[in-house]
């Protein structure tokens, strides 16, 4: 028996914009997989592409993004060549959900918030207005929101609140994976924490499978099952989240790792030397190279992606063994 | 001569008096209905007493809204304060005007959360730079340059003059956060307030940028206020805590001690949430207190925190609220009637 086929597929994704300064290549050969009832964290640091795949995804891509390259695919069938009425009507908000960093922005000031809930429902499942605002009803308490906050209105609820409201909204329509844009950014540490609780217990009990874009690395950690880093435009490396924490194999993903302060290590943080490539006009090498401490001849060439564990790549040439034998 | 003389504040440091001291300090701001009756106040910074050293560096650690920024620009003169006394330097604060005024913001720099808000997007940095030094009298432009070249090296902006000629915008964030902190040294101040001065930064970034303020502070020996949401931040950087909620201090100690040992439950409850970076984090629920923060404008009564806290005493917590100063060190002073 062959193991089920992943839930989304993502090969050689590719996507670029055009810029006043020439085309820059925001996504560059991107891989990725993701089963069922599981989490993803794609992280990185700005620019790094991690927000432009979020949006190839969803297909929110800004006018001068031109089309992506490569392969999407949901459940076996290709989303990337699927026409744009049949995407809006049969995969975003149906299958794939959204939830953003900036809840004010993602909610209609002027409608109250049970309505905004219930209007996926509507629009995507023909619900009556009674079922939806009873489903409505079941996602607030399923997010941790009093039922009677329905009535109110976006400001009336507190930072936290509406990111709940819009994590409802996400819920509503039962999709198979839900997409978060760096969901707590903006919020309080205890908020922050309750939100993620409430992730994890979706996850735990609905068996819905998400992912996680964020610049944090402990944030990540609360909700990751696998971890992709992202480095100028492409992943360096794709793990278990259990290997990525404590043995990260690629450089970046090391000298990242390290610079997070912890609140209890004894040993400093320290900074990644250096800056990110121009994305208009990047090395022809490893990326991360010019950076990176372990350098050697090698890095010239442009690292595929090795494996280097069970699920595991790096795309690093110190990954390489010389026979080839893998 | 309008530049601070540093051998006064010298010898006030060797006599062990603090750069800054702060009692009873409340900053209210009226609502307003109709833009001119009164219908009540937002007591943003509500009673705060603590001191600060020449050399230390202290952290003030809270969530939006508990009033550390409010506490931050109260602190720069830029609020009036409602009540209580803020000395600098030995020097009352209440009713410093014109060319005192003037001075005293001579000597406190201003760390901003928003580099790039922070610097004029139409000035280039040398223009930036000049500012303080016209509006604080220095003359010459020969000198003016020389130390704005000073302060961009100090910063490690090395060398000056590929900096100096830039617009904000064609510099990194990073960048951008090290033109803001030199000329928050540029008049050599006493006192730097940093608010939020990384979290708007990338990870890597924000280690360097802690780093080159912890550098500065102790070449210049200055006194330094860290504002911050992040708790993470604060251990390899600062000397001392203090945890504000509700628009009060309600724990402060050496950063050691108050990891260590938190004695407020609210610093306990900040510290379950957070967690350094374990792939077992995914796997269990944190605990958080319920509620939200305290209303500003109609704070709970008793201690602020007794609506969501798990020790709280019926009869007591709601009823009065606590002193500041319980300490089970001398060094370490908590808000909590757990501590009586």
């Amino acid at each position: 028996m062959m193991a089920a086929a992943p839930l989304l597929e993502i090969e050689d994704l590719g996507l670029s914009y055009a810029t006043e300064q020439g085309t820059l290549r925001a996504v560059d050969g991107v891989d990725l997989r993701l089963h069922r009832n599981e989490a993803l964290a794609v992280l990185g640091e700005s620019g790094c592409g991690k927000s432009s795949l979020a949006k190839t995804l969803l297909r929110t891509l800004p006018r001068n993004a031109y089309p992506p390259t490569g392969q999407l695919r949901l459940d076996g069938r290709d989303v990337l060549g699927l026409p744009e009425e049949r995407f809006r009507r049969e995969v975003r908000w149906v299958r794939i959900a959204l939830v953003m960093q900036a809840a004010m922005n993602a909610l209609n000031p002027v409608v109250r918030v049970g309505e905004q809930v219930a209007e996926p429902l509507r629009i995507h499942h023909r619900a009556s207005r009674r079922q939806a605002r009873q489903r409505a009803a079941e996602a607030f308490e399923e997010v941790g929101i009093p039922t009677d906050f329905l009535r109110r209105y976006p400001h009336e609820l507190s930072g936290g609140m509406r990111q709940r409201a819009v994590l409802a909204m996400a819920l509503v329509t039962e999709p198979d994976l839900v997409l978060l844009d760096e969901p707590t950014s903006a919020l309080d540490v205890l908020t922050q924490a309750s939100i993620m609780n409430v992730l994890k217990r979706i996850k735990h009990e609905r068996g819905v499978s998400f992912v996680f874009i964020t610049h944090d690395v402990a944030t990540a950690s609360e909700l990751a099952d696998r971890v992709a880093l992202m480095y100028a435009g492409q992943v360096v490396e794709a793990a278990s989240a259990r290997a990525f924490f404590s043995e990260p194999a690629h450089p970046y993903s090391r000298l990242l790792m390290a610079s997070v302060p912890r609140l209890y290590q004894e040993q400093p943080p320290s900074s990644i030397p250096g800056r990110p490539p121009s994305l208009l006009d990047p090395p022809a090498g490893c990326r991360f190279a010019e950076r990176c401490p372990w350098a050697f001849e090698r890095c010239s060439e442009p690292p595929p992606m090795i494996p280097c564990g069970e699920r595991r790549q790096a795309r690093c040439w110190l990954h390489h063994s010389p026979g080839g034998a893998r | 001569m309008t530049t601070p003389q540093p051998s006064a504040s010298a010898s006030r440091a060797a006599r062990g008096e603090p750069v800054l001291c702060v009692e009873g300090l409340q900053t209210h701001f009226d609502l307003r209905q109709w833009g001119f009756v009164r219908v009540g106040s937002v007591r943003a910074v509500d009673g705060v007493d603590f001191t600060l050293d020449a050399g230390e560096t202290v952290a003030v650690v809270g969530e939006s809204g508990c009033g550390k920024s409010s506490l931050a620009r109260t602190l720069l003169a830029l609020h009036r304060p409602t009540d209580g006394a803020i000395r600098f330097d030995g020097t009352p604060l209440n009713g410093l005007s014109g060319s005192a005024l003037k001075a005293y913001r001579g000597r406190v720099g201003y760390v901003q959360q928003d580099p790039y808000g922070a610097l004029p997007p139409f000035m280039d940095i040398q223009r930036i730079l000049a500012e303080p030094l016209i509006i604080h009298g220095v003359r010459g432009r020969a000198e003016r340059a020389r130390r704005i070249d000073a302060a961009l090296e100090e910063v490690g902006l090395t060398p000056a003059a590929d900096t100096r000629g830039k617009f904000p915008h064609q510099l990194s964030g990073g960048q951008q956060q090290r033109v803001v902190i030199a000329r928050a040294l540029l008049l050599r101040p006493a006192m730097i307030i940093a608010d939020e001065p990384v979290s708007m930064l990338d990870a890597s970034v924000r280690v360097e940028i802690l780093e080159l303020l912890r550098r500065v502070q102790r070449e210049h020996h200055l006194a330094l206020l860290y504002i911050t949401h992040d708790l993470s931040t604060v251990r390899h950087y600062v000397d001392r805590a203090m945890v504000m909620y509700g628009g009060r201090i309600v724990e402060q100690a050496p950063v050691a001690e108050l990891l260590a040992r938190p004695g407020h439950p609210y610093t306990e409850a900040l510290l379950s949430a957070l967690g350094d970076p374990d792939a077992d984090n995914a796997h269990r629920q944190r605990e958080v207190p319920g509620g939200e923060p305290p209303s500003l404008i109609q704070p709970p009564s008793g201690c602020r925190f007794h609506p969501r806290c798990r020790h709280a005493m019926p009869g007591k917590c709601e009823l009065e609220p606590p002193p500041p100063d319980f300490r089970p060190r001398p060094d370490h002073r908590i808000a909590c009637w757990l501590h009586e």
